[in-house]
């Protein structure tokens, strides 16, 4: 499991975890059922006192998003919780406030974000197409 | 609450003229790493040495494991895993003689971590002490300090010099003892961003006192810094009650603040332009603390001590 923290963030580290995971729970990276790496692993990996992975596990279980069996893991819960989708709901909320506040500073209008949006939309739609039909294989 | 695993209670110590420590008090809880900092000088050494008993208590007492380490020696440093900066060992020695040595003091010894530990730095066990490259010297160290599984460990400046890789090894000491086993540490770092992430309470002592003493969470919590542009600000906001420090860039300024003291709205009230607000790091807290206060004076004294 891939996981950047920075301690000059002034965000404490157990919830910049915690928002990882969500993330890569949210965007499908981390399925249903799968493991998180133990404790000790990923205090490892980070160099962080394993009490703030405990610290982020445990915030992320009391949301339902991870579950704990005994004696085993951490496991990730059912996304298709409504919990899990409440939580992608957040992710895409403050992604949408940061681009709304910076278009504000930027001198753009609410219209103009939003006809640059569906633009951006069907760019990426023309883009997509083009690489399904570059994957098919030629006969 | 389990008994605390340290406990030392109105600790004050001279060397001379020099007062080192000052009515300190310390509880250290079982399972969580404790950041100790503080300038050179401020009396970081002097604390842990009284801890292992190598110094009695002018005044006030210390307990660790719930016994005096100067009077009961034998049982105290058994739990202890010490590694100073210094890492004075016996020079000719080979590696594999010093762990034996090292092993005879501990009846916990665990020579299969040890060995796994040897492999894992790829320390030859034939070679001198005195033939070893400072990296070396310090994972030579580290083993003997944490191989008897110790309840406690205590390091010392152990970050001091070394490279990245080697840095990593004891911190894997560290993360390892607490993680497997729920074990104790305390440790004394230079790095403060080091310490920020490995700590769980960070202690904060300077001019042998004890300036803060909580949570990391909480410290950070209650520590804010602003960046703000004060052209416009009425009176010098360095002055605000609260305000803990400022660095001045050119037209900015950025401030370390005490949180909820010190907001948003005040800083706005008083004509600040707040360019930055996030929540402070604890090197500006530590700069923000004990950076007014003279530092490296008694940097001698506790030299002095340790010869």
């Amino acid at each position: 499991m891939h996981i950047e923290i920075s301690p000059q963030d002034g965000v404490p580290i157990y919830r910049q975890i915690a928002n990882q995971v969500k993330y890569l729970i949210a965007s499908g990276r981390l399925k249903t059922n799968e493991e998180l790496p133990p404790i000790r692993v990923l205090a490892e990996q980070l160099l962080i006192t394993p009490n703030t992975v405990v610290k982020a596990y445990h915030e992320l279980q009391s949301e339902g998003l991870v579950y704990k069996r005994r004696g085993a893991g951490t496991f990730v819960a059912d996304t298709k919780s409504p919990l899990a989708r409440r939580e992608q709901k957040r992710i895409l909320i403050g992604r949408a406030d940061a681009l709304l506040s910076e278009a504000k500073q930027l001198g753009f209008t609410f219209d103009e974000v939003l006809e640059m949006v569906r633009s951006r939309q069907s760019a990426l739609d023309k883009t997509a197409g083009k690489e399904q039909s570059d994957a098919r294989p030629r006969g | 609450m389990p008994d605390p695993v340290v406990d030392v209670q109105q600790l004050s110590r001279s060397y001379g003229r020099t007062q080192a420590l000052k009515q300190v008090d310390l509880l250290v809880r079982p399972g969580q790493v404790y950041g100790l900092v503080g300038a050179n000088g401020a009396g970081k050494t002097t604390l842990i040495k009284h801890l292992l008993g190598l110094l009695r208590a002018q005044q006030g007492q210390v307990r660790v494991f719930n016994r005096d380490p100067v009077r009961e020696p034998v049982p105290v440093l058994q739990q202890i895993g010490y590694l100073s900066e210094q890492r004075d060992l016996p020079e000719w020695m080979r590696v594999d003689e010093l762990l034996r040595y090292t092993r005879a003091f501990h009846p916990g010894w665990d020579a299969d971590y040890a060995a796994e530990l040897l492999d894992t730095f790829g320390l030859d066990p034939s070679k001198k002490i005195k033939e070893l490259s400072k990296g070396m010297r310090a994972q030579a160290g580290l083993i003997a300090a944490v191989a008897h599984r110790p309840q406690l460990l205590l390091l010392d400046e152990p970050s001091t010099g070394l490279d990245a890789l080697v840095r990593r090894d004891i911190l894997n000491a560290i993360i390892r003892a607490v993680a497997d086993d729920g074990r104790t540490a305390i440790f004394s770092s230079h790095l403060l961003e080091e310490v920020q992430l490995m700590s769980d309470r960070i202690v904060m002592i300077d001019a042998g006192q004890i300036l803060l003493d909580g949570t990391l969470d909480d410290l950070l919590e209650c520590h804010h810094t602003f960046v703000v542009d004060t052209r416009n600000a009425p009176i010098d906001l360095v002055n605000l009650p609260g305000v803990l420090s400022s660095e001045d860039h050119g037209p900015h300024s950025k401030l370390v603040c005490e949180h909820p003291r010190v907001n948003h709205e005040e800083l706005l009230a008083n004509g600040a332009q707040i360019i930055q607000a996030r929540g402070a790091t604890l090197t500006e807290i530590f700069v923000a603390r004990a950076g007014r206060t003279q530092v490296g004076k008694m940097q001698q004294t506790d030299e002095v001590a340790m010869s």
